[in-house]
C-alpha cells in the first residue's frame, strides 16, 4: 500500500473515531504537541495513559470487593481516571466515570457494580481503538510519510 | 502582544501532579509556549522546591495528590512568602469544592483538561504581571 492510501485510510479511521464519539477535541490538541522534536510523544502519553487507567481499573476492581465498599475511596479513583480519561479527549470513558460517580454519591453497591463493567468495556474499546490508531500512525511514519493533520471541520 | 511575544519569554514553570501522564501532558503545552518546565509529583515535593531555593513564574497546582494536597501546598507555599502565579487544574466540579480550592491562595482555577487557551490567557496574565512590578 502506498503512502497516499495509507494516509487517507489514517484520515478516515479518526474520523470515524470522532464520530463514533471514542475521541473528542482533546485529542486532537494532543496530535498538534507533537512535532519534529517530539516524534513520539502521543505514543508516550497514551502508554501512561494506559499504564494510569489499568491501574486505576484494579483499584477500583479491589475497593468495590470488600465486605464493606468505601465509597469515598472507590470515588477518588474513578475522579482520576475521569481526569485523565478527559484530558486525553477518551470521551465515552470519561462520561462512563461522570455516570459511575453520581452512583458512588447514592452508594449504591448494584449500580456502581455495572458502571465499573462499563468503565472497563468503554476502556478496553478505546485501547484497541488508540492501537488501531497508532499503529497506523507508525506504518506511515516507517514508509517515510508523514502524519496528515485532521481539520475538525468534517 | 505577538505571536513572538508569546513564545520568546523567559518565564518558568512548575506542574505538579501526580499522574505520570498528565505531568508530561501539561509540561509540553507549556513547552509549546517556550517556557522552561519542571515536575513535582505533590505538594510536598513542590513546597522542598521552593524550601530549597528553586523558583518559578508559574505553579500548576493538582488539587488531589498523595502526601500533601494542592490546597495544603499552596497554602504553605504562601506563608513562605511565594508570589509566584499558582493556578490550580483540577477535576472538582463542585463550586464549593474549587471555592476552597482558591481559597487556599490560588490566582487563577481551571478544570482538567488544561487547553492552548487557558496557556494563552495565563501567558497574558504573567506579561501584565512582569509590567506592574517592572
Amino acid at each position: 500500500m502506498e503512502v497516499g492510501q495509507m494516509q487517507r485510510r489514517l484520515v478516515d479511521y479518526t474520523k470515524t473515531l470522532f464520530m463514533e464519539g471514542f475521541l473528542d477535541a482533546q485529542f486532537l490538541q494532543l496530535q498538534q504537541l507533537q512535532d519534529e522534536s517530539n516524534p513520539d510523544f502521543v505514543v508516550e502519553v497514551v502508554s501512561l495513559f494506559f499504564d494510569d487507567s489499568e491501574k486505576l481499573l484494579n483499584d477500583l476492581s479491589m475497593a468495590l470487593d470488600q465486605p464493606n465498599v468505601d465509597f469515598k475511596k472507590v470515588d477518588a479513583h474513578v475522579h482520576q481516571l475521569k481526569g485523565s480519561s478527559s484530558s486525553i479527549g477518551a470521551q465515552r470513558v470519561k462520561n462512563a466515570c461522570i455516570a459511575f460517580r453520581n452512583f458512588c454519591e447514592e452508594q449504591n453497591i448494584d449500580a456502581t457494580l455495572r458502571c465499573l463493567q462499563q468503565v472497563k468495556h468503554e476502556y478496553y474499546l478505546v485501547k484497541n481503538k488508540l492501537e488501531t490508531l497508532l499503529r497506523l500512525e507508525q506504518q506511515i511514519v516507517a514508509a517515510g510519510g508523514s502524519i496528515p493533520t485532521i481539520e475538525m471541520g468534517f | 502582544m505577538s505571536d513572538e511575544d508569546i513564545v520568546n519569554n523567559n518565564l518558568t514553570a512548575l506542574v505538579v501532579d501526580d499522574s505520570p501522564m498528565i505531568r508530561k501532558l501539561h509540561e509540553m503545552h507549556l513547552k509549546k509556549f517556550g517556557l522552561k518546565v519542571q515536575v513535582a509529583e505533590n505538594g510536598k515535593n513542590a513546597v522542598d522546591l521552593f524550601r530549597c531555593g528553586a523558583s518559578f513564574n508559574l505553579i500548576l497546582m493538582d488539587k488531589e495528590m498523595p502526601i500533601m494536597d494542592g490546597a495544603e501546598a499552596t497554602k504553605e507555599l504562601r506563608i513562605m512568602g511565594v508570589t509566584s502565579m499558582i493556578v490550580g487544574v483540577t477535576s472538582l466540579d463542585s463550586i464549593f469544592e474549587r471555592q476552597a480550592f482558591m481559597e487556599a491562595g490560588l490566582d487563577h482555577c481551571f478544570t482538567k483538561p488544561l487547553t492552548s487557551e487557558n496557556i494563552i490567557f495565563l501567558l497574558q496574565e504573567l506579561n501584565n504581571k512582569n509590567n506592574e512590578e517592572n
